[in-house]
């Protein structure tokens, strides 16, 4: 079982959040009214991208240093 | 009731998060070669996935609605669900009971008892789970489409089978490892999923000072101190001073040691994520790793409950309140559900019901491997084609997994026929769970325990569970489900919790004394070698001393215990 979860953790939530933070650039102000004033959309999908750059930073220095050496006898 | 409609955004989060769920299952397929691959993820996973698929299986309907609807009814107290009732036992079964589950090689809970006691022990113990994890993920399905449907106005009949098909995939094709990387994926969106939630809620109510004089007013109003919905202990010297209607000792007893150590030491489901560890050690650390974000979920579920409550007794500035039923008591299953439609707008909408989801779906796939396993390892290998090949019980595993799939969406549509059914079938499940701690325990930790001390003491517990409900009964009880169904009533409790909390020490407490006598007179069967590994006195303890100090299992059992006394003492 050599799969690294943090690679698809990781895509999921940025993917997740770049579609929040994107919808949240383009919609309409009214919409947070509900929300108590705040924006939830943007600042929560940019949280969550965070996280998810963050995952797929630890999976790729996970995949790098577990990478088998180039090769003496 | 406020509903919500869905905007494309939020179709597009519930495809995303569905998108990857199956996608687990399908790179996983590949790796599903023998039938420890399939129903131990060939014991090789990381201590942090297993830890969090150990929490994460375990978060089911009950948990995420039933708890934020028990914040909204009672409080802080609901805490006590975590911080009494289950961090101690997820200690207790990482230091002292892994080295016996995990060096034992034994495959499943059944199969441990089966190795300790004798067929008959394990056979009781197999059928009764089995059954139980159906009607677990049955209710799970249920509970998820009448929510759909009421928050919604989404189809019954689509929203099950749609779950049931996305579940039964994602199993079939990675068995396992598919369900328990599922289960850490929907650990992260549940906590993803709900921390807006509280903060904005927590906003409306002007923190945590609002949110305690606002829940002060509700207590007063129905005649508690001021601090009952905010204090954990202040309120437990006798029942009546509680929303609750729970003393200390039953407290402390039936939920912190016979319930919680029953369910979290003795339960397949979430020691099957524990077996799936690659090492001992690892093994070990599962339930202590879980333990930690376990201390603080009571923030994600029971917090929003308790707003939930303030917010109706006195509007925010949003103007939220609980629906109210003809009988004037508040919905307060829909706590949650309804904070979500009510702060999150389209976008982080498909954010929390995808959570929401996702907690519905791991509960149903913890349950529905932990049957596949049980039924395959320790009903059909056992009893039914005892020496088929390895390839044979992967097949029967794929299969089992069908069958899982289709009894809980059978049981599904029977909770939606009969309400009453599934009550009366839980109640059964509750008296048979409520002993299995006591067998174990002695099990364990004493030689003397004989297969038939253990069979007929579990039969003794289960009985001693049914006659106390049959002669007790809460106060306004209306159903014989509720007790006092063998005529004569000798004790009226001030709750249904308390009732159920004092069954369970009742059957605990018969179950260990007839084990004890009936051991006693009767004959060893176990010889000294084959208890080794199965019992303390027999096997040697793992060693961690080439561990830092800091990451031995002891130092992170007592680091988790003293933050939980800390959580305790600070809402005293």
């Amino acid at each position: 079982m050599g799969h690294d979860l943090r690679w698809p953790i990781g895509a999921m939530f940025a993917l997740l959040g770049a579609l929040l933070a994107g919808y949240g650039l383009v919609s309409d102000g009214a919409l947070y009214q509900r929300s108590l004033g705040v924006n939830v959309n943007l600042w929560w999908g940019l949280c969550l991208l965070a996280f998810g750059l963050v995952m797929l930073a630890f999976a790729r220095r996970s995949a790098r240093l577990n990478a088998p050496r180039p090769q003496s006898t | 009731m406020p509903t919500a409609g869905l905007a494309l955004i939020d179709y597009a989060v519930i495809g995303v998060y569905f998108l990857f769920v199956l996608g687990i299952g399908w790179i996983l397929r590949r790796d599903m070669r023998s039938s420890e691959d399939f129903f131990l993820s060939g014991r090789s996973l990381p201590a942090w996935i297993s830890g969090l698929a150990f929490l994460s299986a375990n978060l089911g309907a009950q948990e995420v609605i039933g708890m934020g609807a028990s914040g909204a009814k009672y409080g802080i107290m609901t805490s006590h669900f975590y911080w009494v009732g289950a961090i101690p036992a997820m200690v207790f079964v990482g230091l002292f009971m892994m080295p016996f589950y995990y060096g034992s090689r034994a495959r499943s809970v059944p199969e441990y008892l089966k190795l300790r006691f004798d067929e008959k022990t394990r056979a009781f113990n197999a059928v009764s789970f089995a059954a139980m994890t159906i009607f677990s993920s049955g209710i799970s399905m249920y509970a998820m489409g009448l929510l759909l449907a009421t928050l919604l106005g989404w189809d019954f009949d689509v929203s099950v089978l749609v779950s049931a098909v996305i579940v039964l995939a994602y199993i079939v094709l990675g068995g396992l490892t598919s369900a328990i990387y599922n289960e850490v994926l929907q650990f992260f969106l549940i906590v993803l999923g709900f921390v807006p939630l509280v903060t904005l809620g927590l906003m409306d109510v002007g923190g945590w000072d609002g949110l305690t004089s606002r829940l002060g007013a509700v207590a007063t109003e129905q005649g508690y101190a001021a601090g009952a919905w905010t204090n954990s202990w202040s309120h437990l010297g006798s029942a009546s001073a509680n929303p609750m209607g729970v003393e200390w000792f039953g407290m402390a007893m039936g939920l912190g040691f016979v319930l919680s150590f029953g369910y979290w030491c003795t339960d397949f489901l979430v020691v099957q994520r524990a077996m799936a560890a690659k090492s001992m050690e690892a093994a070990q650390r599962t339930p202590l790793i879980a333990a930690v974000p376990k201390m603080l979920f009571p923030a994600l579920v029971i917090l929003p409950g308790m707003i939930a409550m303030a917010l109706t007794h006195q509007a925010g500035a949003t103007g939220f309140a609980l629906p109210t039923r003809a009988d004037g008591t508040h919905t307060y299953d829909l706590a949650i559900p309804l904070m979500l439609i009510h702060y999150y707008p389209s976008g982080l909408l498909g954010l929390g019901l995808t959570a929401l989801m996702a907690s519905f779906m791991s509960g149903m796939a913890g349950n529905v491997t932990a049957f596949n396993t049980v039924w395959t390892y320790d009903l059909y290998q056992s009893y039914v084609r005892p020496n088929e090949s390895d390839r044979h019980y992967l097949r029967m595993g794929r299969i089992a997994t069908v069958g899982g799939i289709a009894l809980s969406v059978g049981a599904a549509y029977l909770a939606a026929a009969f309400n009453n059914i599934m009550d009366l079938l839980q109640l059964v499940f509750a008296f048979v769970n409520a002993p299995l701690f006591a067998t174990f325990l002695l099990g364990m930790f004493w030689t003397r325990a004989t297969g038939h001390g253990a069979f007929l003491g579990l039969l003794t517990g289960t009985g001693a569970a049914a006659l106390h409900h049959g002669l007790t009964v809460p106060v306004g009880a209306a159903t014989l489900v509720k007790g006092g169904w063998l005529g004569i009533v000798l004790h009226q409790y001030p709750s249904e919790m308390a009732q159920n909390f004092w069954t369970a020490i009742w059957a605990w407490s018969a179950c260990f004394v007839a084990t004890i006598v009936i051991s006693l007179v009767t004959r060893r069967t176990k010889s000294d070698d084959e208890l080794r590994g199965l019992v303390y006195a027999m096997t040697p303890m793992p060693e961690h001393g080439h561990l830092t100090w800091w990451r031995r299992p002891a130092t992170i059992g007592v680091a988790v215990l003293a933050l939980t006394l800390a959580l305790n003492l600070v809402f005293w």
